[in-house]
């Protein structure tokens, strides 16, 4: 298939930035969106042109490192996938893409369609982390955990902290990725006794880092790949006020 | 804080129309006096203060919010495809700031009644020396600026609060999976209804069924 892209360049963070169009040619129907960067990047190295820089790490959808915005959406147009994992079989032949970085004040671009998502470490930095001693892997059933409890934790466990979500957010909020983070910890038992600090110092940090606030619009629910729901924000705002209760 | 204060004031727009139909009742009048007399004023004068505080607080942060908000998305993609984010949420400073503008209108019209000094109610008392609030308000909707004018104040106030009432439940962290869908459905039905209430009023006098 062939494709128009309308990719967007910049050289450093002080360049201004532009989007530039290149033609995909010949692109099979089963490579992954990434592959078909790298099948356009090899033409433009071929031409002794500077190739399209972008991340990309473990291509299984796993780590969070990919990410771009297709068409003005978060990793592209297909629900629950990461752009890694997005393959060119859901585009059609003649398509027109628009293909540019996330964006968000907290997320300035490093060049091309790489963003410095430092402002998302900061925030796992200041509390995002249990100081208890766990000791090593405990048997099986010693601590008893509901099962309820503890798929909630999984399924906010799951995020891959790509940044989808402040990239879609129109606010350029945090607040999913927080969420998760702190509903995750906060279920489980281990991370349950510093829940009240901790949701306290996330969101702060958060805020300190140039991100957004919440302001229930949910698109972040929709871009997320790994389909983090929005009730872990209702959680975060319920550990928050549990935690100012307490003060 | 936006919340909590935007709940405090639905409470008080649902009061607020549930009052106003007593206009089609014919007893608007009753009502108006009753509202002045023990015990019904201090409700009143609570409300009016509670809603003032309210209203103040609710705007600033409202407007604080908007523009940190505006600050941490300085950029917009070239191609921007919103996947959940309704038009109504994605306007609220503005809706709201139609509510404000409405908001002083409707202050100056029927509290202050500087608007129609001819037909406001306090100056001219009914037969039972009440204040003529039925005349005031029939008065001012026969004429088709006033009563456009009201309906467009409160489609504002449906638009807020077609995203209104469902974002304060959530920021409440009162939601989980299975009850936002509903709580959001909730929210739009209960804004669909206000808003047909509060129109019905003006619409029903320049139509003449109400006189
Ligand atoms: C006086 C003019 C008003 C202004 C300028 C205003 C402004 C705003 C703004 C900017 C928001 C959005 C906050 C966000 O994006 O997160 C908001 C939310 C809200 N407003 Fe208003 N508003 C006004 C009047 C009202 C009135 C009269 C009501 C109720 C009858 C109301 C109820 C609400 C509710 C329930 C929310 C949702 C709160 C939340 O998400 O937590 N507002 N308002
Ligand atoms: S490259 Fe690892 S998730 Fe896409």
């Amino acid at each position: 298939m062939n494709l128009t892209l309308y990719v967007w360049r910049q050289e450093d963070r002080n360049d201004k930035g532009r989007l530039v169009q290149y033609e995909a040619r010949d692109i099979s129907r089963d490579v992954s969106f990434l592959e078909m960067l790298d099948i356009v990047n090899e033409g433009l190295v071929k031409k002794g042109d500077d190739p399209i820089s972008f991340d990309s790490d473990c291509r299984e959808g796993i780590c969070g490192m990919c990410g771009q915005v297709v068409n003005g959406v978060a990793h592209g147009p297909r629900k629950k996938t990461t752009v890694c994992q997005l393959h060119m079989r859901h585009f059609k032949d003649g398509d027109t893409l628009y293909i540019e970085p996330f964006r968000a004040r907290a997320f300035p671009v490093i060049k091309d369609l790489i963003v410095d998502r430092t402002a998302m470490e900061k925030i796992i930095e200041s509390g995002g982390y249990i100081s208890v001693h766990t000791g090593g892997v405990p048997d099986g059933n010693a601590v008893l955990i509901a099962k309820r409890d503890a798929d909630a934790a999984m399924d906010a466990a799951e995020c891959i902290g790509c940044g989808a979500c402040i990239a879609a957010c129109p606010n350029g909020s945090a607040m999913l990725f927080t969420a998760a983070k702190v509903s995750h910890l906060a279920m489980l038992p281990q991370g349950r006794i510093e829940a009240g600090s901790r949701v306290c110092v996330m969101t702060e940090e958060m805020l300190k880092q140039g991100f957004g606030n919440c302001s229930n619009h949910y698109e972040c629910e929709a871009v997320c790949p790994k389909g983090i729901k929005v009730r872990f924000i209702a959680k975060l705002y319920r550990e928050f006020i549990k935690a100012k209760g307490n003060l | 804080m936006m919340a909590v204060t935007g709940q405090f004031m639905i409470l008080y727009v649902i009061a607020h129309v549930l009052g106003n139909y007593t206009i089609f009742a014919g007893a608007i009048n009753a009502y108006a006096e009753g509202l002045r007399h023990w015990p019904y004023t201090i409700i009143l004068w609570s409300s009016r203060t509670l809603l003032l505080i309210s209203v103040f607080l609710h705007t600033w942060y409202g407007i604080i919010l908007k523009l940190e908000n505006r600050k941490a998305k300085p950029e917009t993609y070239a191609l921007t495809r919103y996947r959940s984010a309704s038009l109504a949420g994605r306007t609220m400073v503005w809706s709201g700031l139609l509510i404000a503008l409405f908001l002083i209108f409707h202050l100056l019209h029927f509290t202050f009644q500087v608007i129609e000094p001819g037909i406001a109610a306090t100056a001219h008392p009914d037969a039972l020396g009440r204040p003529d609030v039925l005349t005031m308000v029939v008065g001012s909707f026969q004429r088709a600026g006033i009563a456009a004018l009201y309906v467009v104040g409160v489609l504002g106030l449906g638009l807020h609060l077609y995203h209104g009432i469902e974002s304060s439940i959530q920021t409440e962290g009162l939601n989980n999976d299975r009850t936002l869908p509903v709580v959001v459905r909730t929210g739009m039905a209960i804004s669909v209804v206000l808003f047909l209430m509060y129109a019905a009023i003006p619409v029903s006098i320049l139509m003449g069924i109400l006189k």
